[in-house]
């Protein structure tokens, strides 16, 4: 499937306006899903299973969200923060972001910041790139 | 799922679409007072009826060995009242499913009529715990439940020849 970046983006728009009832000027490109636009836990399903339909194509959760799996070890979160161990994780798996404010308070509320519409944009252009 | 707010089910498609039937009563105490003088089924427990359907057809697919909660309510729309002496049909149809959770789009009819369109998401529980403990036995899907689907088992069993037109 062939489609332009701009086509993903509209398509990813649409899919994050239906999942989490945001108006869609919204969605811009370096808007964080739970902090601009108020997604909970749950809402990353939902989001996955609407990618999925949208694009035609299998969205391992784990994939696009790294990072969520974290959540559910009692080793790795303790409290509603990070331990040690669930940090040195994080590390590991999202190597190319910058962790620097986030290391200061690990807040599990502010994980899916580092989430941004950007990100699905460019996990679903890779995805496409490599069909 | 202990408290029991449709009547049976008439369709049951593994894992596709389910449809069940809810009867609206006046001996139901709630309508007394939504809203005196012109008694109504209130929406929300439309949503209810809906989520039972649906839960079900999310529970069966996974041979109810998942704990199934309403985790969200991504659409509901209403089209008209419903009334005592009313006869719902719910249809649920699965959207999609994984080991985590499920979606469900519906669509409640009065004879042909649309009354109402309820889009949902579960959640099978014990996979989303976040450290969080549940009892290890599945409180969601107890046994009364099970009487729901009496007429759809009951269908399986019956052969072509027998059946009325009503698929009774």
């Amino acid at each position: 499937m062939t489609m332009s970046r701009d086509e993903i983006f509209e398509k990813v728009q649409e899919v994050l306006v239906d999942a989490l009832g945001v108006d869609d000027d919204e969605v811009t490109a370096d808007a964080t899903l739970m902090g601009d636009l108020g997604a909970e836990s749950i809402d990353f399903l939902d989001i996955v299973f609407r990618l999925e339909k949208a694009f035609g194509m299998k969205v391992p959760r784990e994939e696009l969200f790294p990072v969520e799996g974290l959540l559910n070890s009692t080793d790795l979160v303790s409290n509603g923060r990070l331990t040690d161990k669930g940090l040195a994780e994080l590390r590991a798996r999202v190597p190319h972001t910058d962790l620097t404010e986030f290391e200061k308070n690990p807040d599990i509320n502010k994980l899916a910041d580092l989430f941004t519409v950007n990100a699905i944009v460019n996990y679903v252009a890779s995805r496409l790139n490599a069909a | 799922m202990r408290w029991i707010w449709i009547d049976k089910f008439v369709e049951f498609e593994s894992g596709r679409r389910a449809v069940s039937v809810k009867n609206v009563s006046m001996a139901e105490e709630h309508v007394h007072d939504n809203f005196p003088g012109f008694p109504m089924m209130p929406e929300c427990l439309m949503i209810e009826a809906m989520a039972q359907t649906g839960g079900i057809l999310v529970g069966e697919a996974r041979d109810f060995q998942e704990k199934v909660v309403l985790a969200k309510i991504s659409k509901a729309v209403f089209f008209d009242y419903v009334v005592p002496g009313d006869t719902l049909r719910l249809e649920a149809c699965m959207q999609s499913i994984a080991s985590e959770a499920a979606t469900t789009s519906g669509r409640i009819t009065r004879a042909d009529q649309l009354i109402a369109e309820i889009d949902l998401m579960f959640s099978h529980v014990d996979q989303n715990l976040a450290g969080k403990k549940f009892p290890e036995d599945n409180f969601v899907f107890t046994g009364l439940f099970t009487s729901l689907l009496r007429d759809v088992a009951l269908n399986h069993a019956c052969p072509e020849s027998q059946k009325t037109e009503s698929g009774q």
